[in-house]
């Protein structure tokens, strides 16, 4: 069995490897960490062959004065962190978690609390090298096979198996950040101070309540950080703090409405005074949940999904308004609802974001989810937004379409790099109609 | 420490080697893939800000040729090498070793005949120098004949019983033998096996290993679970061990 973060999981196996050019040949899939919540790094076969990459994780090159980095595609973004943070560089792009490798980055086009400035990863990444499904390796780069580069950022591994990234890393004035923490009473305020703080801040995001209702519709807790300056950080970096664990399968009954919503209160009074200035270390600002390994287990054996999706900015404030209406009038009931300013569209041909308001909720799995997702993304395709792959299991292959104007340029650079479409997961067999 | 590790690539070598040279010490890689050798030694130096320098040589286990030549380049590299570490070894299942018998030969040739021979340049180089450190990765594998591993379980019986007399015979005299005993550890190697209860991840195994060197223990089993299980496996009687497929 292989399992996704939301833990609903395929029968298969996967063949770890250091060493990724022999071991991709023939193979149908790869996957990284397994930290992709729905089925895209899921076998659309038990018998597919599914290269785990977690063990190719060799840095191949690191040049300090250009800042260019050149990794196998299983190399982590933990092991990056620990090693570069203290020389006093950093992933130009980080998603939420430490848990996932370069390789994954890149096929999922990951975004993080700078997208307004930084746009996702994929925008700093100079060169992958890449097998195909035809068996050859092939070298790209933004000049040279673009449109295998750009499929491939963001094309959740069905162009081809990414065996090496190259990449810049940041440099940053010291490993420490300054951050500032809103109560944010409704969502009107929410998406004034989102916007007002991107222009001042290069790192923003919140938490929301898509419980409560009313007057207090997506109210919540706004975070603005940045880099501390040398002279304001303490000589000393932070200390890694010892993560917990879940550690057993919590039962299913364990995330219900009336915890949710007690969660949901506590959270948002849990910080009293209407704003919070301090200085805080980079894991608890950029991956505060991975001080819980093992959280998923929270959801009982049912599993759960994330809806994620973007609002275009053009649908302007009363889209965002309406959509946490009927989010929390259909009770997709969520401990944990991240809400987001995002910057430009990359040049990833399927990469996620878009200019607007990305909004992310945790689900529990239960008989209502599918109808849930289905009037969730209804609302979406109305407004000209999108939902992202990498969360994705229960969006309808019409809904997909439906949102997504550039499938078909994709589609079509997949005739074009594996035209058998040999390469293929659960997910493009259930949403890019991928034959079994 | 000025440490040789023979297999280092991959695997738990590689997790070794990079605990290694976190904490610092001097490294020389020896492997069969010159290309391979050569990315290994880059990664290292890569993390470390070049602080670390880490030369490389063939030196290959099916070859006994190159053994006396990669020893010799380590040294002159490192100005004598104090500690060796070998986690190089051929693997393949009990299924495809019985249609094989040219894999079988080799096997049993690397993973006992060729790594005796290759410590034994080891041992005498060290006693030499007045002692040192030989690590060598065994297996539970070799504490008793089963189904699974008939055949590649009796190559690391030997290898067991080999560096078991090495440290009776020559401990006085400074030469530290470390045994290592790895249940089944999630690497490349048992890649396409599905893992038992108790699959060990190679950085945890290092750690492990390592710490058992500090000790001077002369054995040493990983996971720590596995020493329990194969108490157990050693003592069930001969009709049970007939019946299981363990």
């Amino acid at each position: 069995m292989l399992f996704p973060w939301g833990r609903i999981p395929a029968p298969g196996r996967e063949q770890l490897s250091e060493e990724l050019e022999r071991t991709t040949r023939d193979a149908r899939l790869s996957r990284g960490l397994g930290r992709s919540y729905g089925d895209s790094s899921l076998p659309a076969r038990s018998d597919d062959k599914v290269v785990g990459t977690r063990l190719a994780n060799r840095i191949l090159h690191f040049d300090p004065e250009t800042q260019v980095l050149r990794a196998e595609a299983g190399f982590t973004l933990l092991e990056l962190n620990r090693l570069f943070m203290p020389r006093g560089f950093f992933s130009p792009v980080t998603p939420g978690t430490q848990f996932v490798t370069l390789g994954g980055m890149v096929a999922s086009d990951v975004h993080g609390k700078n997208h307004h400035v930084a746009g996702c990863f994929g925008a700093h990444v100079r060169a992958l090298r890449i097998r195909l499904a035809d068996n050859r390796i092939v070298d790209c780069s933004p000049s040279v096979e673009p449109e295998l580069f750009f499929g491939s950022i963001g094309g959740m591994g069905l162009l081809g198996h990414i065996l090496e990234v190259e990449f810049r890393l940041d440099r940053i004035p010291s490993p420490w950040i300054w951050m500032e923490a809103r109560r944010v009473p409704d969502i009107d305020a929410y998406l004034a101070a989102l916007s007002e703080g991107a222009s001042r801040w290069p790192m923003t995001m919140g938490w929301i309540d898509c419980v409560s209702g009313g007057r207090a519709l997506g109210r919540g807790i706004m975070m603005a950080g940045r880099w501390l300056e040398p002279d304001e950080a303490p000589r000393a970096g932070p200390r890694v703090p010892k993560a917990l664990t879940v550690p057993f399968e919590f039962p299913s009954f364990a995330i219900n409405p009336l915890t949710v919503k007690l969660f949901n209160i506590a959270y948002y009074w849990k910080q009293l005074p209407l704003k919070v200035e301090k200085r805080v270390a980079p894991a608890p600002f950029f991956y505060p949940l991975d001080a819980v390994l093992e959280w998923n287990r929270l959801y009982g054996p049912r599993g759960f999904t994330q809806y994620q999706c973007v609002i275009p900015r053009a649908a302007g404030a009363p889209a965002v308004r309406k959509f946490m209406e009927l989010l929390t009038r259909l009770g997709g009931a969520s401990p944990l609802c991240v809400i987001k300013d995002c910057g430009q569209e990359g040049q990833g041909l399927l990469s996620f974001p878009l200019e607007g308001t990305s909004i992310a909720v945790d689900i529990a799995v239960t008989p209502r989810i599918q109808p849930l997702v289905d009037a969730l993304n209804e609302y979406v395709i109305g407004v000209g937004g999108r939902v992202y792959l990498t969360k994705d299991r229960f969006t309808r292959p019409e809904h997909f379409r439906a949102m997504e104007p550039r499938l078909e340029r994709f589609q079509q650079a997949r005739d074009r790099w594996d035209p058998e479409r040999r390469l293929r997961s659960a997910q493009s067999v259930r949403l890019l109609g991928d034959r079994l | 420490m000025k440490v040789v590790l023979l297999g280092a690539t991959t695997g738990m070598g590689r997790a070794m080697a990079r605990i290694l040279a976190e904490r610092g010490e001097s490294l020389f890689l020896l492997g069969h893939e010159p290309e391979a050798l050569e990315r290994s030694a880059a990664d290292l130096e890569a993390r470390h800000a070049q602080r670390v320098r880490v030369g490389t040589a063939v030196c290959d286990l099916e070859r006994p040729e190159t053994f006396a030549s990669g020893l010799d380049a380590a040294d002159a590299a490192l100005g004598g090498f104090d500690t060796v570490i070998v986690t190089a070894a051929l693997f393949a299942t009990q299924e495809v070793l019985e249609q094989d018998l040219e894999l079988t030969r080799r096997l049993l040739t690397v993973n006992y005949a060729h790594t005796v021979l290759f410590c034994e340049h080891v041992r005498r180089r060290l006693l030499a120098r007045g002692g040192g450190q030989l690590t060598v990765f065994s297996s539970v594998a070799g504490d008793r004949g089963r189904k699974p591993v008939v055949l590649y379980g009796s190559s690391k019986a030997g290898l067991s019983a080999y560096l078991e007399g090495l440290d009776h015979k020559f401990q006085a005299q400074g030469l530290s033998v470390l045994c290592v005993k790895p249940g089944f550890v999630k690497t490349g190697m048992t890649a396409g096996l599905k893992p038992p209860p108790f699959a060990g991840e190679p950085e945890a195994v290092a750690q492990q290993v390592l710490a058992a060197m500090g000790r001077r223990q002369a054995l040493v089993y990983t996971p720590s679970i596995w020493r329990l299980v194969m108490l157990v496996i050693r003592h069930l009687p001969r009709s049970v061990m007939r019946r299981i497929g363990f």
